[in-house]
């Protein structure tokens, strides 16, 4: 067993809660702003003021979990240098570099534009407001895109060379677009897009419970569910597409996510554990439920094919089998979860039950969907347990060990940076959690009259009592 | 291997340029983010609700993006000096953590003061998140001057080896200068009732930088013997000398200005006084970055980074200022007691 209180360990679990808190943040920020755009431009082309509303009252959660967001981001970027220096030393030239790209050419676009989004309403033109819109949404999902470059080279380190241990960049193309960047940026992007609209959803279906602004909370959900009819089911099979990428370019980390410990033999299948017990020292899993066949299927979409079991790998280079394991199979089952929770809602829709009068009666239905709130965070989180801790004992995978990249920090200014986060994050999500929760209980404002259609002049009208913040 | 050899031909004029440019990326964001700290250090001297409520609704509209600069700042010393990043962060834990800590608690509390009752209670921790981010600045500044102890590439010193008297009187300096920004900030933004007391603040918060400027320049060439080295040669002794001189004028022309009740030039000379203290520091260190340990030569990225760096950033940067100046345009003009709360905004 690891030694828990080691600097090693310690710097593993800071940097776990770093990252864990932080990753609950962009994905809403990444899929709402491209929700945001669809309503303003749609308020623009029907002057319809749902859109208008939903905009607007949308936008009080984004601000709130955007803040919050960029809290949490900087501990995580500055956390390279002070618990890792040894990978800033020997991988910033590329790892870093990206991030500097993320902050000039993304993050900066996206805060900036954000306060003009928010609060520009009677300052800028239409036009002007649409377009500090767009560069918030731009923003969002071009910050993921660096930094999931960053963190796919971390996986697949392509494009250079190591001398000395130090990463020198041949071909920034090749590493830039490395090979596991287009299956692990689609599925990052479709699970934000996912969270987002069951955040919509989960809370119309919250309002419609109540029987709180049924016609307006109605319409949304409407809308969310047939976006998740299209993004639920896509997103399940980009995530087999990200299976075949680790697959191929991590085979160790694929074994320790099945709990696969015999590589098949010529002619046989590999069976899919649905449960187990795998037991690290022994090599093998004590028990486990097996589908025969389902591990060659899924992987190689033939019964026959191999799939490299972990006993192929000596025992340091294995990541740990727990975790990996575990995860993977909560996030998929929270993935099928919520592609059930749409398809159900489709169901009910062609039974003539979305409807203000019939809704009410749909009450697991709109259960199911608040559900789905904490189900998508808990599939993000688990999805990228699987993927670092999978990613183990590497920190860059085959190049660089983690327990060669951390700083050799006092033990006990380690701890207490940790208990501070722990304790200090811990508050900031209550906070944030019951704020939210006031800003939903207060309820979106329909009464305020939208700007009027007068094309691009700024609205100079004075401001009417009562729509501040 | 011609990308190899040429990714490990040393450039020590690229290296010199991203030395430039994030001193340029550092000083954007000590002057914006300074004010915004600096305004939070005096709403602990504020007493009245609705005025802290005023001046964090103030910020609104400015502070994600001025605290992006920070980011930027971090992004490009881990790209262009990877081995200074790991040095210098991790020498420096403590007074970074605490940085963190005291922008989180910063940031927080501006987000929940908004949607929160308690907003005693959360204007008190924007006012305490805002002085630990500021003294915090000052530490690691002051922590860095100490030059942490390196050997073979790896931080050997101990973890309070940045708490000195000389990185107080820093901490001191940094905290003060900031507060000095956001009084001068606040009455280029407010005007009448709301303006006056920060003419009079200001006066007496000058003298805190004022103070410890001196005593740093006077303390350090006696306390760093490479400082000593650095200043105290011909010709560069000319060029320093300079430094300090346009600092007092400074000096002079803000007390000047705030005597006649000026609204723009305190701001703009409190600003001169950063940039003069900031360009003597950068010549101080130049061509070190941890000070007599790492040069910029040795802490740089290969030269292909930093060309692909330069060309990419070096496109971006007019256009990062370009829109970070039309949003102070956007939200330009004074903010107004009688509009009240949330005036800034809608």
């Amino acid at each position: 067993m690891e030694d828990w209180l080691s600097v090693y360990m310690l710097s593993r679990i800071q940097f776990g809660v770093i990252a864990a808190f932080h990753i609950l943040f962009p994905p809403l920020t990444m899929g709402l702003s491209l929700i945001l755009l669809t309503f303003e431009v749609l308020w623009l082309r029907t002057r319809d003021a749902f859109y208008y509303r939903q905009l607007r009252f949308w936008t009080k959660l984004f601000l709130l979990n955007f803040g919050v967001g960029v809290v949490s981001g900087i501990p995580l970027e500055f956390s390279f240098g002070t618990n890792w220096a040894p990978f800033a030393r020997d991988t910033g030239s590329f790892v870093g570099h990206l991030l500097g790209y993320e902050a000039v050419l993304a993050f900066m676009l996206e805060s900036a534009f954000l306060s003009i989004m928010v609060f520009g309403w009677r300052r800028v033109s239409a036009g002007v407001h649409l377009f500090a819109t767009a560069m918030v949404a731009l923003g969002a999902n071009l910050s993921a895109f660096w930094i999931m470059s960053a963190n796919s080279w971390m996986q697949t380190p392509s494009g250079a060379v190591f001398q000395d241990g130090k990463a020198i960049i041949t071909d920034y193309f090749a590493a830039i677009f490395n090979e596991d960047l287009p299956a692990a940026y689609w599925h990052m992007t479709a699970a934000a897009l996912e969270l987002s609209l069951f955040v919509l959803g989960g809370v119309s279906a919250w309002y419609l419970l109540r029987g709180r602004h049924a016609d307006f909370f109605l319409r949304l959900f409407k809308g969310a569910a047939l976006a998740l009819l299209l993004v639920a089911p896509l997103q399940i099979w980009l995530g087999d597409l990200q299976g075949q990428s680790v697959a191929r370019s991590q085979p160790a980390k694929l074994a320790a996510m099945e709990a696969h410990w015999q590589t098949n033999p010529p002619g046989t299948g590999a069976a899919w554990a649905l449960l187990a017990w795998p037991d690290e020292a022994g090599q093998r899993n004590l028990w486990s439920l097996d589908i025969p066949y389902g591990l060659s299927l899924l992987v190689t979409h033939s019964p026959h094919g191999q799939v490299r079991g972990l006993r192929e790998f000596p025992p340091a280079d294995q990541p740990p089998v727990w975790i990996p394991f575990y995860s993977f199979r909560i996030m998929v089952a929270a993935g099928f979860f919520m592609a059930a929770v749409a398809l159900w809602t489709l169901w009910a829709w062609r039974r003539g039950d979305l409807t203000p009068a019939r809704i009410g009666t749909r009450r697991w239905l709109l259960r199911a969907w608040m559900a789905c709130i904490p189900i998508a965070y808990l599939a993000i989180e688990t999805g990228w347990f699987t993927r670092e801790v999978g990613r183990q004992p590497w920190i860059v995978y085959g190049i660089m060990r983690t327990e060669h990249a951390y700083s050799a920090l006092p033990l006990g200014t380690l701890l207490w940076s940790l208990v501070t986060y722990i304790v200090v994050y811990g508050v900031i999500i209550t906070m944030g959690f019951i704020l939210a929760r006031r800003i939903l209980r207060a309820g979106p404002d329909l009464s305020s009259p939208p700007p009027a259609p007068t094309g691009t002049a700024p609205d100079q009208r004075p401001l009417p009592q009562g729509e501040a913040g | 291997m011609d990308a190899l050899s040429a990714a490990l031909a040393p450039s020590p004029t690229l290296a010199v340029l991203w030395f430039l440019l994030a001193g340029f990326f550092l000083i954007i964001y000590v002057v914006l983010d300074g004010f915004d700290l600096g305004i939070g250090i005096l709403s602990l001297f504020t007493g009245s609700e609705r005025r802290q409520t005023l001046l964090m609704a103030s910020l609104g509209t400015v502070w994600d993006a001025n605290e992006s600069w920070l980011v930027v700042v971090g992004g490009i010393l881990f790209g262009a000096f990877p081995l200074a990043y790991g040095l210098i962060l991790h020498a420096l834990y403590i007074p970074i953590f605490l940085l963190l800590f005291g922008l989180a608690l910063r940031g927080v509390a501006l987000v929940f003061h908004e949607h929160s009752d308690r907003h005693r209670l959360w204007a008190l921790l924007f006012g305490i998140g805002s002085v630990l981010a500021a003294a915090a600045q000052g530490f690691v500044l002051g922590g860095l001057l100490e030059a942490p102890s390196i050997r073979q590439g790896d931080y050997v010193g101990g973890a309070f080896d940045w708490l000195t008297p000389f990185s107080l009187v820093v901490a001191v300096g940094v905290t003060g200068g900031f507060a000095l920004l956001g009084a001068t900030y606040l009455i280029l933004k407010t005007e009448g009732g709301m303006q006056a007391p920060y003419f009079r603040l200001a006066r007496r918060l000058a003298w805190v930088p004022f103070a410890a400027a001196a005593v740093v320049t006077v303390y350090s060439p006696l306390r760093h013997r490479w400082i000593f080295e650095e200043w105290f040669n011909l010709p560069n002794f000319y060029f320093y000398a300079i430094l300090p001189l346009l600092a007092l004028f400074a000096f002079y022309r803000l007390f000047r200005s705030l005597r006649r009740g000026h609204e723009r030039a305190p701001f703009l000379w409190t600003v001169l006084i950063f940039l003069s203290s900031f360009l003597g520091l950068a010549a101080t260190l130049y061509p070190y970055l941890i000070p007599g340990r790492v040069t910029i030569f040795e802490a740089a990225a290969p030269a292909n980074t930093l060309w692909f760096m330069t060309a990419v950033v070096g496109f971006f940067i007019p256009i990062l200022i370009a829109y970070n100046a039309y949003l102070y345009r956007t939200f330009r003009g004074k903010i107004r007691p009688e509009s009240g709360y949330g005036a800034e905004r809608d």
